[in-house]
Formats: structure tokens, C-alpha cells, sequence
């Protein structure tokens, strides 16, 4: 190998610092890593994934099976990076994977030998392990394999670069940058469509970057390259790969911005990933071709025969000097004329008896020698090529005659060419074959969003590309509804021997008789040889489906791109169905490897989810709070004061609200506005309890159940006007009571004149509770809020630093309270006003958990016991709900088992001893056998301050014929048994005096 | 047939593997079955195994529109646990992990059961709650269940996420040990060959088409290759469910979602267990391949095409790297999607149904491959017996009107949120 | 990415938007007592393997609900409106009913 003093797409200029284990790799600007590797004489590039063998470079682009290495290190480390994709870049650092000790002497190669032991589903037939009802052999075994498999190793390190996400729209989007896909941007953007075009490479052209330089293609694609980078309405985007074609037109593309440096430089991001709306998109993402099977066709060694060219004409590196270009098709002479005008001795080895003198003469008139009806039978070598078996044969492969020795260096093989039509099998399917082509195309459907040019619509030459390419374009740029005038087509040019003109079925080789001369590999990365095919359709493993699966073949990283026609073909010969009979998979996003962290964009970490604040948030941060999360919102847990841990705080903080009076900051509950003149029938519907009778002034509490009967959420609605009512909901429930009122409003109860509002974001609300609340508030307001002027479920308007504020009387934890409504921009002000004048009152602020302190020593039912599995009835609710009246649910609820009186109800749990039980914790009588699912469980637990015992609330069948029975708490994961005396849940002050007080 | 053992294949091998035998026939049709089961997939499949081995019929037909396991057998995420909590449900999943602990040598076909353990994390003192009653049931029913705190979490797992930058900081975790993974299509191979050599036809390529009746009783299926006449017809179609029980003139409960499901490249070994995200609908684990295995939220909306949306996608890869961020420079392979049949409470049909001689098993939602053996061994319970046996005694399609809805996740008949 | 016709709105992404339910649907009439009628209301569905009317939710714009066509099997799109103003056929129960 050897890289050329002249010729080339790259900058002799720029030499680049980049190693592979090690080894200085003398690359230049405009390489990739796989082409510093040929430069620098590296052969053995990986292992490969089964047996461990020996695998160098074997293609020029996304479908690399083998050549596939780490690249960086620290928390920037990648595994598998695809060296042929590669940018070489200053400063780049690579080393090989998937091989111990070392690449050159792997211990895992030994599984080489032992190969015929691992042929296909082998796993399937072992291992099963002497032992019954044990998995422990197989675990054991699987211990080992696992090490094995994988390939490259990955790092939990933190990613250090940034992603971001774009949106676009355009008229059409064009995939590919080649001939086909510079055409149809040419007369979409002519016509005034926006058109973006994306291209993976770094460089524009496609297939033409890889014909040599001063070429005739190549001042053809500079010319329209100009005349696009002219154009205002068409964007063109390299290092940008279209991963998926998905519904609603609706592309995912992702930019390599930074890739090709050694680090994101000035803030930019690594990649960008680019969600598309395009009316119509041109698929012009050409073919990959195909390799030949036979004996050691994976050595390194053995190229793709394009990939070769493309080394030449791209990198100016002649991969070898004694090459040996097989193929069945016409495509590979000119690849044989330009390595032998490059100084190589080629011989080029056809399947076809015939072939045209013309294309012959291609290859015979820059010096290579032709030999007819020759396939190459096996290459030899160890870690690389050094002869080739070359043989006569038939049309279907098999050797006729004699054999004989070829000193080779370099095996470029031509199998012909697959269309990659990935993109649109991803949305609409599985592609057709066309017979002319032997591949999978798109079919013909004028109307698809989708549309293929070029060599993807197996298009037979390269006067066809350009005029489908252009004539694509006009079709999109019409379609989006533009009728600007297209111009001329740009002139055409001839390049010889298109494609895979004149392609002969024949596509592996076999000896005299019928097989394959050593190891033939189908699928390389994933090393699936042409016996295991053979030997899954022993098996009966036919399908294409259960080939792939039991054989593997087409689950690497290229996803098939080089091995599944081959596969198919071999799968035809031996059902003797033709290759459409057999059928294909289908092709699955991303079209390429992609990484996570492009498609989270920054939706990690912190960004995540959105994060909710009350208005009053800063100050509880403020003032020593510690969070917590409640759904999406943050909320005061408890307040710590010296050394305080939770419990200490909650315990202080509950006391202190029955002994005082406390603040809480309850403005993350939902609430909802309903207006209109049949808001009190619109809140009979969806509340269990009866709303005719509320007065303007007042409030009540109410229940809702779902559709299905069940209990969805429970709050207080005040009626602040005749036809406005202010409704407030749990905290985790507001969406989706709003979102069920507005869908019964706009459909089953249209009659309704009601409109719901939320107005969760618009109101801040504090509750402050405690005996001396009336003091407080009567001090810090103008409000007279005796208990003759505010009885309790009744609100009043009042002022508060001069702020309008609503103040209700209503009450969660079972004392004198208020909850006071206020504008949410001057919540904090309130807040403040509030917390200032409270001085005076021996205030302190209190957080959730103390809050649920108070509420269980009420009894009042939360979170934990509306589950979504209980009913009104379990949880001692059934009294809000009238019988005079239908409601939502009201009907569902009554189905027998919901009605069953064995079913577990809310009790009270008076714990004894010092430890308080865990929530979770189930219930089981005294005596007996404590299994199953238990008589209950626990829902809420506390240490009551009140009542200076360990309480909680739980579910419990017969619950209500069970008071003052003694029962057993089992906190199976903790290891705990405790015993509980059945109680009412109402524990402290059932009859209410304090908060009506 | 042979058996398969380690002798078997360096057998094989010496004689460069041409003399294996089919895994399965591909027999002709009979006139008519005792059975008919509908769905070539690992609990169709199962079903007849079972049928064959537990109660000995054998004059049994498994009809496959497509080929064996190419439905969500063959597209899920592999994983097998058996942590229910609502009665109905805890005991059949505990059979399932019971008989999937045996599975391989039963059948003779490693499966590949990976007991690697199964973390639920927890993210609120809420969430902690819930889950140890979660397992305090298993416990109380014999099943192996941990709770484990934050610091005991993130010594096993120390690659997820306990910086301060967490939006929803890791409180604990619920831990099945006895979790894991098994290896998909080898679970429908196996009961396929186990079935086979017990005598049950598999025709595949054969999509069933309608019935054949006789007096109000289904005798027989029409296929689109010709009719084939049975005793009893089960269904084993799950994600097609609502469209065969329609043919026979029955509404079910049930709506077809997509879910997606994602492989990343492969990597030496880096996640040793299952684990499952409490603050989004996440799960990933690590095949033996190498691929790290994601799963996420259905597409939310009906479907049936087998092909998913681009904001679950970013969605569940979102998740991914909220939990582990060292996934961010990854690389996402491929993705796909197999169809469910979502049911109304969330958890499934086996029993018979109102058109006699018409048998159900569906409604798996995401829970399906882990139940195949134990769905398989109930449903061949139900069918030879008539009866249903007590561990899916609840898993009737009348339990909506009786009022008991099995609903693991608590969130009603909302079938995309369970 | 399904793009969905707002009627009010415009064209938008499915990300704005929250899933209802099958529109075919239909709720009882709230004075409806029997057990059945409510049973098939919540719990069963035709499921249909082709053309499906459904309810979307705007939540992320005009808070609209829409009854939007849509193949289950294809994801094609087909018309949108206003729920308030759709007139939906009646579910194969509540034929069977009538």
C-alpha cells in the first residue's frame, strides 16, 4: 500500500497527527481514518464478532463491516466508530477493540478453530445444563459469552458535548449529494421550491468523488454546485445523514457538526438533530455494492472492488500492488483500468464467459490483464491476502477445471450493486425486486411522498441518473405547488460502464463439487458463512425472518447492507423459489448508527422534563427549605431548623400548627374556572355530591369518580358568582380533571353552557392554619373574619399589603384555617405580608410533610388512598353522594364487586410501640399464617404529635366490624412485624370543634 | 428428531453439520383437529405444547398467517419477571417464572433464561411507598422481592444518575432477583419443536380468514388456503385479537397499540440486570449480543402498522440518558415496533368466550412474552378442560361488568396508560 | 410525526395534541340506569383495522377537542373537525342495541 505522489481529493499540504495503537498514521486533510490506516500500511484493523478472525478494511463507507475501532478517550470514548467515515483530524486517537491481549494475537480466535462446533443456533442446542428448574449452568456459561460478544467497550463516563435540536420546512428535502441528488436540487430550486439537500459525506459529488481527479463528472458537479450555492432557497447540508423517513412527512436527520475535530470548538455543539417537514423528498442515496462469496472473502485483503477506486481516486492510496479484481458485472473494469494506469499489476478475474470487447477493452487498454469465466475460489493468507485460488466456472459458480495460483496483495470484489432504498422501506415497507437490476427498489407510484433518482431507482446509466434526477426535481417542486420554469438539463457526461451492466446471477464460487473452498462469509461483521445458511434451511429456519434470527445474519452494525441479497439469493437457490418468493426483510430506522445523546437533544438531566414553581418557590428556597418533588412541581418539604432531620421538622412543624398557627404554600393545587349559566348542572354532573343549593360566598368539598366509578380526585369549589364557580383540584389530578371536563363539554354535554378555564398559573394560594390564624389574618387584612361574618365553607374579598385577595374558610388539617387566594405575580408579597405580621402570632411556615401529618390525623383520604382502585364506599366517602341525581361514574360504581361488603375500607391503625409502620406494609389477623395478599395494606403512616402515637390509615376487609381488634403490620422487605389496634380513621378531634371554632 | 445436547453438535459438526433435521415439519394439513389454535407465536405455540403434554391431545393444529414467531414473540424486549401485586394477577406470573425456570430443559432448547435480577426504581417517597407494598405482596406469596434505599442502589448501579443534576433524584428500588431475560425466538422455536415432535401440525404461510359454524357453534376455520374443521378454535393472536373475535361477532375490551421497542449497537458487557425507570416508562437491559435493549411508552394512538412514531422515539432515548448518561454517545441501531392488544384494566384474557367452541387468549399489553409459558400451560388448561384453572380464573372478558378491573398501575380503563 | 389539522389552529404536530379515545363511542345519556349501556361506553371497542375516527386533544393549543380520521394500519390522515361539530355514526354496540 502506498499512497501516490500525485492525484487524490486531499491536501498534501495539511499532514494530521492520528494513531491506531499506537502506530502514526501519516494521514492528510481529506482523509478518512480507514484511508490513513491503508496509507500507513495497517492491514489488521479488528476482530471480528464470533470467531475473532482477522478483518481489515473492507469498504469505503456506512456499510464497513470490520474495520470498526475506539476513537478518543475519556468521557468523549466511542466504540465501533466505523473508520471508514471517520475524518482524520489533528490530535485523532484510535485503537482496536473486540481482541485480547492484543489485535495481532487474540486468545479469542481460537474460536476460529472451533467453529464447526459454532454453527448456526449452536447456543440453542447447549448449554441447556444437566440441572432441573435451575438456570444457573446456562447463567454460568453466559457469563463468558457475554465477554466474548459485544465489541467495542464503552465508558460510563459523562458525555461532555452538547446536542441540539432544529425544526425545518421545506418544499423538498433531496437525500444525497451525488449526481441524481444535485440534479433534482438543481431544478427544484430553479423553480423557486426551498430545497435542502443532505449529503453524509463532508463533500459533495457521491460516486463521483471517487472517479479520478479532472474528470469530467468532476468540473460537472463544480458547476452545479456554484449555481446551488447561489440560490437563497435551497440549503445544503454535508456531514448530515437522513436516519428516518416517518408519518406526517416528517424526516430525522443528524448533523455531524463538530465530529471531524478533535473537540467542539466555540460553544458549538457535537451534533445537530434536524426534524424535517418536507412536502416531497428525492431518495438519491445510491447503491452499495455488493461483495462475492468464497473461501477467506473476509481477510484482510479482500475490498469491495468501488471501495478501492475510491481509496485511489479519493485518498491517491493504491491499496495493492498485485490485484486481483473479481466481479460478475461491468463496473469493476474501470476500476481494474485505473489501478493498473495507478502502477499496479491487475488481473481481473470475470465470472461471465462473455463479456463486450468494448468493456474489455477498458480494462486491457490501461494494462490489466482479463481472464473469462474465472472466479476467484479462495484467498489464502494468514492476517492478509497473499494468493488467490482462481478456477473456471459455470454460471452458477461451480469450478469447471482446473485451478491455479494468483499472487495478489489486494482482492477487489464486484458482486454488482443493491439500491439503497431504506428510507422509504422505513415508512411504506418492503421493497419489490426488479429482475433488470437484481435488486430492491421502490415500486413505481408516482404519488408516494418519496420518490427514488439515480442508481437508487436502479437507474441504467448515468445520462438516465441525471435526466431522473432532474425530472424528480421538477415532479417534487410541482407537487409543492411551484411551476417556475426548470431550464435545461445540465449536460451529461459519459463514464464508460455504468453500474452493474451486464450482471451475472452468479455470485459466490464454489469447487467441483459445490462448495465453497474454506470459510465463506455472507454476513462478515457477524461472521454468518454460507454453510450456516445451508444449514438453517436444514432446519427448517426458511423464512427470511427466522434466517436472520437463527443464523444472525444482517443483526450487525451495516444492518445487512452487504449481506442481505446474498443471503436471499443463497435462500432462493436452495428453496428453488425465485428471490421475490423468498421475500425480504424489512429495513428499520436509523439508516446509519446513531448516537442517543443527538436525538435527547438537551432534554437530559435538569432538562429532563420541565420543572413547575409556585410563585412563592424563591422564597421557600429562600428560607431554608428543603424540596421535593411533587409531579412536575417543586414544593417546601419541611423547613429544618437547627440539626433537625425530617422527622424532627415535621414533628415540630405539626405541633406547631395545632399549637399556634403555620403558613403553607399550597398554590401548586389544580384550579379550574367554570362560568356560565349551567356551571351548577355542569358541576352536578361531575361531582358526586349536589351543587344547585350553593350559595354565592360559599364553598363545598366534592368528590368525582372516574367513568368507570371509581374515585379520580376530591377538592373544594367556591361559588364566586351566579354563573362563576372557582374549582380546585389535587395537585397531580388537574390536567386531568380539565382535560375530562372540557372533552364532556365539547362532546356528550354540549347543551351546556359552561366554559372551563384553568387557572392554576393565575392564582397564588397559602394556607394558614392553627388556633391563632383568625388573629392573624384579622391582623394583616381588612377582612372581618369572626365566625359570625365567616362561618366555615364560606369566603370572603379582602386586601392584604394592599393586594385583593380571596380569603376561604375552609380547613385540611382539622384546625381554624383559611386558604388565601391572591394573584399569583404578588403571591410572594402576600406571602410576605403574611409571614411579616405573624411575627406577632408566633408563625412558622410548614411543608408537605407535616401537612400530611395533620391530614392523617384527620383521616382525610390523599394521594396514597385515592390509587385509582377505590371507591367512595372504601374509603367511608359514600355520604357526598346523592342519590337524587346521576353523575359520572354513577352508575359503573355499583357493579357487584364494587358493592361486595367483604372488600378492604379506610381504618384507622393506632401502631404499637415506638417504631411507626411503613406504608406498604399489609395487614393480616393476630393469629395464622401471614400469606397471600393479606386482609389490607397501609396507605399513610405518621407519628401524630396530637395524640403522641404512632398512627396510620390503611384499607382492611370487614374493616368496619373490625374496631378494636388487634392485627398484625408485616413489612415483609423490612423485615418488621408490628401489631395495630383497628381504629376510626377520624383520630383527632372527629366531631370537628376545633376548625368550626 | 434428535436431542440436542453439547454431544449432539460435535457430532454434527465432524460430519460439517448436513445431516441435522428439521426443528419442526411443514405437514400438510388434516381434514379436521380437536384444536385449532389460531396464532403461531410463543403462546399459540406454548398452548399447543401444553395441550399435548400436560392433558394428551395431540390432534392439534397451530395456524400461522405469517411465519412462527414473527409477531411480538419476536419484537419485545425480553423480559421476564413476575412482580404483580393484584390478585388475579400475582400467582399466574409466579407459575410463569416457575415453568420458565425449568423451560429450557423442559423443551430441550436453551432459551438462554438470564435470571440477572430486575430493578424498579423509585423516585419519591410516594413511589417507595408503593412499591414496597408491591413487594411486600410478592414476599406474602412466596415470590423473592428487596427493597433497596438510594445508597444501596447506586452501589449496584453506580453508572446511573446521583449527580444533583437528576431531575428526579433516586430514592430506592424494588429488586426481583429471579428477573431477567430470556432469549425471544428461541422460546417460540422451542415450543414449536416441542410441540412438533408431540405430534401438533404447525402450518404456517395460512392466515385464518373466518369460521366455519354449524348451528351456532364454531367448527372450523376458512383459511386463505383452504378450510380446516376443528372441535375447538382458540385464539393466540394478541395485537389482532379485537379483528379475529369480530369475524366470530364479539366486541372485546381491547384496543391495538403500537409499541416500539430499540437496540443500540453492541458493547461488552456494561449492564448486568434489568433495570426500569420510575419517572417515565423506561426499561433497558443488555443482550448477550451486546445491544443495550430499550423500551418506552406505546405511540399512544390506535394502530396496527407495526412502525412507530419519531416523539416516542426521542422520548424513551430521552429517558435513557436521564437515568444512565453514559448512553448519550451511543449509538441507536435500529428500532421497530410489534402491535398489542391494550386492554381495559390492563391485564389479560384466557377463558372461554360466549360463541361456543371459541377460546381467547389476548389482551397482553406490554406484559406478554413474560407470561408465554404460563399462558400456554392455563390456556391448554381451559381448553381441555372447559374450566379455567384458579391461576387465570380472573381473566375473563366479563369481569368489566362484575366490576373487577386488574389494574396494576391503578389508572382505569384508559388502555395506552397501562 | 402525525401532522393534524387544528381546525382552529392549523396544521401542528402530534406533540401538541393528547390522545383521546375511538370516537365511534357513544355515551349513554346521564339518566341512563342499565349497567350495560355504561359497560360498553367504557370498556368496549370496535378496534377497527383500517379508517378510525378519534378524539384528540389540543392540549397544547386551543384546548379543542377534535374528531380527526386516521387508518390505523397506513397512519394516513384524513379529515379533521371540531368534536363539538362532528356527527359520528354509532358503534357496532349501539347498532346491535337499536
Amino acid at each position: 500500500m502506498k499512497r501516490l505522489a500525485t492525484g487524490g481529493r486531499i491536501d498534501r499540504s495539511k499532514p494530521l497527527t492520528v494513531s491506531f495503537d499506537g502506530k502514526s498514521l501519516p494521514a492528510l486533510q481529506g482523509d478518512t481514518l480507514s484511508a490513513a490506516m491503508l496509507a500507513g500500511g495497517v492491514s489488521l484493523v479488528a476482530r471480528s464478532f464470533k470467531y475473532h478472525r482477522p478483518r481489515g478494511v473492507f469498504s469505503a463507507g456506512v456499510e464497513e463491516p470490520g474495520a470498526m475501532v475506539h476513537l478518543r478517550d475519556g468521557g468523549r470514548h466511542e466504540p465501533n466508530a466505523r473508520a471508514t467515515v471517520i475524518e482524520a483530524f489533528d490530535g485523532l486517537v484510535s485503537s482496536s477493540q473486540n481482541a485480547w491481549p492484543n489485535l495481532n494475537f487474540d486468545v479469542g480466535a481460537v474460536n476460529n478453530w472451533a467453529s464447526p462446533f459454532l454453527s448456526a443456533g449452536f447456543y440453542y442446542k447447549t448449554f441447556i445444563g444437566p440441572f432441573k428448574h435451575s438456570t444457573k449452568f446456562w447463567m454460568m456459561c453466559e457469563t463468558f459469552i457475554r465477554r466474548a460478544a459485544g465489541m467495542g467497550r464503552a465508558t460510563h463516563q459523562t458525555d461532555p458535548d452538547t446536542y441540539e435540536k432544529r425544526n425545518a420546512f421545506f418544499d423538498v428535502l433531496v437525500i444525497g449529494g451525488g449526481v441524481a441528488g444535485l440534479s433534482a436540487t438543481l431544478s427544484a430550486g430553479r423553480m423557486g421550491a426551498q430545497v435542502m439537500l443532505v449529503e453524509q459525506d463532508f463533500d459533495l459529488g457521491g460516486a463521483v468523488l471517487s472517479d479520478p481527479v479532472g474528470s469530467e463528472s468532476e468540473s460537472w458537479v463544480s458547476v452545479v454546485r456554484d449555481e446551488l450555492l447561489a440560490m437563497e432557497n435551497v440549503r445544503l447540508l454535508t456531514r448530515t445523514t437522513a436516519i428516518g423517513a416517518y408519518d406526517g412527512d416528517t424526516y430525522a436527520l443528524v448533523e455531524r457538526v463538530s465530529d471531524h475535530l478533535k473537540a467542539p470548538q466555540n460553544h458549538q455543539v457535537r451534533q445537530r438533530y434536524w426534524l424535517v417537514h418536507a412536502k416531497r423528498v428525492i431518495m438519491a442515496t445510491g447503491a452499495i455494492e455488493r461483495p462475492l462469496v468464497f473461501g477467506g472473502n473476509d481477510k484482510p485483503g479482500v475490498m469491495l472492488a468501488g471501495a478501492a477506486r475510491s481509496y485511489l481516486n479519493r485518498h491517491a492510496i493504491l491499496a495493492g500492488q498485485n490485484v486481483v479484481v473479481a466481479t460478475n458485472n461491468n463496473s469493476a473494469y474501470e476500476v481494474a483500468a485505473d489501478l493498473s494506469q495507478a502502477g499496479a499489476s491487475v488481473q481481473l478475474v470475470d465470472m461471465r464467459v462473455s463479456v463486450a470487447d468494448s468493456t474489455q477493452a477498458i480494462a486491457r487498454a490501461a494494462g490489466a490483464t482479463v481472464v473469462l469465466g474465472h472466479g476467484v475460489l479462495e484467498a489464502k493468507g494468514v492476517k492478509a491476502v497473499n494468493r488467490a485460488i482462481i478456477a473456471p466456472v459455470d454460471v452458477s459458480g461451480r469450478a469447471i477445471g482446473p485451478a491455479k495460483t494468483l499472487k495478489t496483495d489486494l482482492i477487489a470484489i464486484s458482486g454488482g450493486w443493491a439500491p439503497a432504498v431504506h428510507l422509504w422501506s422505513q415508512r411504506f415497507g418492503k421493497p419489490v425486486h426488479d429482475k433488470a437490476s437484481a435488486g430492491f427498489v421502490a415500486p413505481d407510484n408516482p404519488d408516494c411522498p418519496i420518490q427514488a433518482a439515480g442508481t437508487t431507482a436502479a437507474a441504467a446509466s448515468l445520462d438516465e441518473v441525471l435526466t431522473q434526477g432532474f425530472n424528480q426535481g421538477v415532479a417534487a417542486a410541482q407537487a409543492a405547488g411551484f411551476t417556475g420554469d426548470a431550464g435545461e438539463i445540465p449536460v451529461t457526461f459519459d463514464t464508460g460502464p455504468f453500474w452493474q451492466a451486464g450482471l451475472s446471477p452468479a455470485w459466490a464460487t464454489f469447487n467441483a463439487k459445490g462448495k465453497c473452498q474454506g470459510k465463506a462469509f455472507v454476513d462478515f461483521q457477524h461472521d454468518v458463512k454460507i454453510n450456516d445458511i445451508d444449514q438453517a434451511h436444514l432446519e427448517g429456519y426458511v423464512s427470511v425472518e427466522h434466517l436472520k434470527r437463527y443464523t444472525t445474519l444482517g443483526m450487525a452494525t451495516d444492518q445487512g447492507k452487504l449481506a442481505n441479497i446474498n443471503a436471499l439469493s443463497r435462500m432462493a437457490e436452495l428453496r428453488g423459489l425465485e428471490i421475490p418468493e423468498v421475500g425480504t426483510t424489512t429495513f428499520r430506522p436509523p439508516f446509519t448508527p446513531t448516537s442517543i445523546g443527538s436525538i435527547v437533544g438537551h432534554e437530559h438531566g435538569r432538562h429532563f422534563r420541565p420543572t413547575r414553581l409556585s410563585p412563592i418557590h424563591h422564597w421557600h428556597v429562600e428560607n431554608g427549605a428543603k424540596m421535593t418533588e411533587a409531579g412536575a412541581w417543586m414544593r417546601p418539604w419541611y423547613y429544618p431548623e437547627t440539626g433537625e432531620d425530617l422527622r424532627a421538622a415535621y414533628v415540630r412543624e405539626a405541633a406547631h400548627v395545632r399549637g399556634h398557627v403555620g403558613m403553607v404554600d399550597v398554590s401548586t393545587l389544580g384550579k379550574i374556572a367554570v362560568q356560565g349559566p349551567d356551571a351548577a348542572e355542569f358541576l352536578n354532573r361531575m361531582y358526586v355530591n349536589g351543587w344547585k343549593t350553593l350559595a354565592v360566598g360559599r364553598l363545598r368539598y366534592g368528590v368525582m369518580l372516574r367513568e368507570d366509578g371509581f374515585v379520580m380526585d376530591d377538592g373544594a369549589t367556591a361559588r364566586l358568582g351566579e354563573h362563576d364557580y372557582f374549582m380546585s383540584t389535587t395537585t397531580v389530578n388537574a390536567a386531568k380533571v380539565l382535560a375530562l371536563a372540557e372533552h364532556l363539554l365539547q362532546t356528550a354535554w354540549k347543551d351546556l353552557r359552561v366554559h372551563v378555564t384553568t387557572v392554576t398559573d393565575q392564582w397564588a394560594a397559602i394556607a394558614v392554619a392553627g388556633p391563632k390564624s383568625r388573629a392573624l389574618l384579622s391582623a394583616v387584612s381588612d377582612a372581618d373574619l369572626s365566625r359570625e361574618a365567616l362561618p366555615s365553607n364560606h369566603f370572603t374579598k379582602a386586601s392584604i399589603g394592599s393586594v385583593e385577595v380571596r380569603i376561604h374558610r375552609m380547613s385540611y388539617s382539622g384546625e381554624l384555617a383559611y386558604e388565601v387566594y391572591t394573584p399569583s405575580g404578588f403571591g410572594r408579597h402576600v406571602w410576605e405580608t403574611i409571614h411579616a405580621a405573624g411575627k406577632a402570632h408566633n408563625l412558622r411556615p410548614y411543608g408537605t410533610e407535616s401537612m400530611g401529618a395533620l391530614r392523617i390525623e384527620k383521616g382525610h383520604v390523599a394521594g396514597p388512598e385515592l390509587e385509582g382502585r377505590t371507591t367512595m364506599k372504601d374509603l367511608g366517602l359514600e355520604g357526598f353522594a346523592s342519590s337524587k341525581k346521576p353523575f359520572v361514574g354513577s352508575v359503573l360504581r355499583k357493579r357487584p364487586v364494587l358493592e361486595d361488603p367483604e372488600r378492604p375500607i379506610l381504618v384507622g391503625l393506632e401502631i404499637e410501640g415506638e417504631k411507626g409502620a411503613k406504608p406498604g406494609s399489609l395487614l393480616f389477623p393476630a393469629d395464622g399464617e401471614a400469606k397471600g395478599h393479606g386482609d389490607g395494606w397501609v396507605s399513610s403512616t405518621t407519628w401524630s404529635p396530637a395524640l403522641g402515637c404512632n398512627i396510620a390509615m390503611g384499607l382492611l376487609k370487614n374493616g368496619k366490624s373490625r374496631k378494636g381488634e388487634t392485627i398484625r403490620v408485616i413489612n415483609f422487605v423490612g423485615g418488621e412485624t408490628l401489631t395495630a389496634k383497628v381504629v376510626s380513621h377520624h383520630f383527632f378531634d372527629p366531631k370537628g370543634e376545633r376548625q368550626n371554632a | 428428531m434428535s436431542k440436542y445436547s453439547a454431544f449432539s453438535v460435535f457430532r454434527h459438526a465432524l460430519s460439517g453439520n448436513k445431516s441435522w433435521g428439521r426443528a419442526w415439519r411443514d405437514p400438510e394439513p388434516k381434514a379436521s383437529y380437536d384444536v385449532v389454535i389460531v396464532g403461531g407465536g410463543g403462546h399459540g405455540l406454548a398452548t399447543a405444547y401444553y395441550l399435548a403434554k400436560e392433558h394428551g391431545i395431540t390432534n392439534v393444529a397451530v395456524v400461522e398467517k405469517g411465519w412462527l414467531g414473527g409477531g411480538n414473540t419476536g419484537r419485545n424486549t425480553t423480559i421476564v419477571r413476575s412482580n404483580y401485586m393484584m390478585p388475579g394477577n400475582t400467582m399466574f406470573y409466579e407459575r410463569s417464572m416457575k415453568l420458565w425456570e425449568n423451560l429450557s430443559q423442559d423443551l430441550n432448547y436453551n432459551v438462554m433464561i438470564s435470571q440477572r435480577g430486575q430493578y424498579n426504581l423509585c423516585h419519591s417517597p410516594g413511589q417507595m411507598d408503593a412499591a414496597r407494598r408491591r413487594g411486600n405482596i410478592m414476599r406474602a406469596n412466596g415470590i423473592d422481592a428487596d427493597l433497596f434505599d438510594r445508597a444501596e442502589v447506586k452501589r449496584r448501579l453506580p453508572y446511573l444518575d446521583y449527580s444533583d443534576n437528576a431531575r428526579f433524584p433516586i430514592h430506592g428500588a424494588i429488586y426481583q432477583s429471579r428477573a431477567g431475560t430470556a432469549r425471544h425466538d428461541a422460546v417460540a422455536w422451542g415450543f414449536a419443536r416441542g410441540a412438533d415432535q408431540r405430534g401438533v401440525d404447525i402450518l404456517q404461510q395460512r392466515e385464518v380468514t373466518g369460521y366455519l359454524w354449524e348451528g351456532g357453534k364454531i367448527a372450523g376455520v376458512q383459511t386463505s388456503r383452504g378450510d380446516i374443521r376443528a372441535k375447538k378454535v382458540a385464539l393466540c393472536v394478541a395485537g389482532h385479537s379485537g379483528h379475529l373475535a369480530q369475524m366470530a361477532g364479539l366486541r372485546l375490551p381491547v384496543e391495538t397499540h403500537c409499541l416500539q421497542a430499540y437496540v443500540t449497537e453492541p458493547y461488552k458487557p456494561l449492564v448486568d440486570t434489568v433495570i426500569s425507570f420510575g419517572a417515565a416508562h423506561f426499561y433497558l437491559s443488555q443482550s448477550d449480543k451486546g445491544g443495550l435493549v430499550l423500551g418506552g411508552d406505546l405511540d399512544m394512538y390506535n394502530s396496527y402498522a407495526q412502525r412507530g412514531g419519531l416523539p416516542i422515539v426521542k422520548h424513551t432515548l430521552a429517558s435513557a440518558k436521564a437515568l444512565m448518561p453514559s448512553v448519550s454517545r451511543l449509538k441507536l441501531l435500529r428500532h421497530w415496533a410489534g402491535v398489542m392488544d391494550m386492554s381495559m384494566d390492563g391485564s389479560p384474557f384466557i377463558t372461554k368466550t360466549p360463541v361456543d367452541g371459541l377460546y381467547l387468549n389476548g389482551g397482553w399489553c406490554y406484559g406478554g412474552f413474560k407470561a408465554t409459558p404460563a399462558s400456554g400451560w392455563c390456556f391448554a388448561h381451559t381448553i381441555a378442560t372447559d374450566t379455567p384453572h384458579e391461576d387465570n380464573a380472573e381473566f375473563t372478558l366479563d369481569r368489566f361488568e362484575r366490576g373487577y378491573q386488574i389494574d396494576e398501575k391503578g389508572v382505569g380503563p384508559k388502555p395506552n396508560a397501562h | 410525526m402525525i401532522r393534524i389539522k387544528c381546525p382552529i389552529c392549523g396544521l401542528r404536530n402530534e406533540t401538541e395534541f393528547t390522545y383521546g379515545e375511538d370516537a365511534n363511542v357513544n355515551r349513554p345519556s346521564m339518566d341512563e340506569q342499565g349497567v350495560q349501556p355504561w359497560v360498553d361506553f367504557v370498556f368496549n371497542r370496535d378496534n377497527p383495522r383500517g379508517w378510525h375516527k378519534e378524539y384528540w386533544h389540543h392540549v397544547q393549543g386551543c384546548r379543542q377537542w377534535v374528531v380527526l380520521e386516521r387508518n390505523t394500519l397506513t397512519h394516513e390522515i384524513g379529515n379533521c373537525e371540531l368534536a363539538r361539530d362532528a356527527k359520528l355514526p354509532p358503534s357496532q354496540a349501539s347498532e346491535a342495541a337499536e
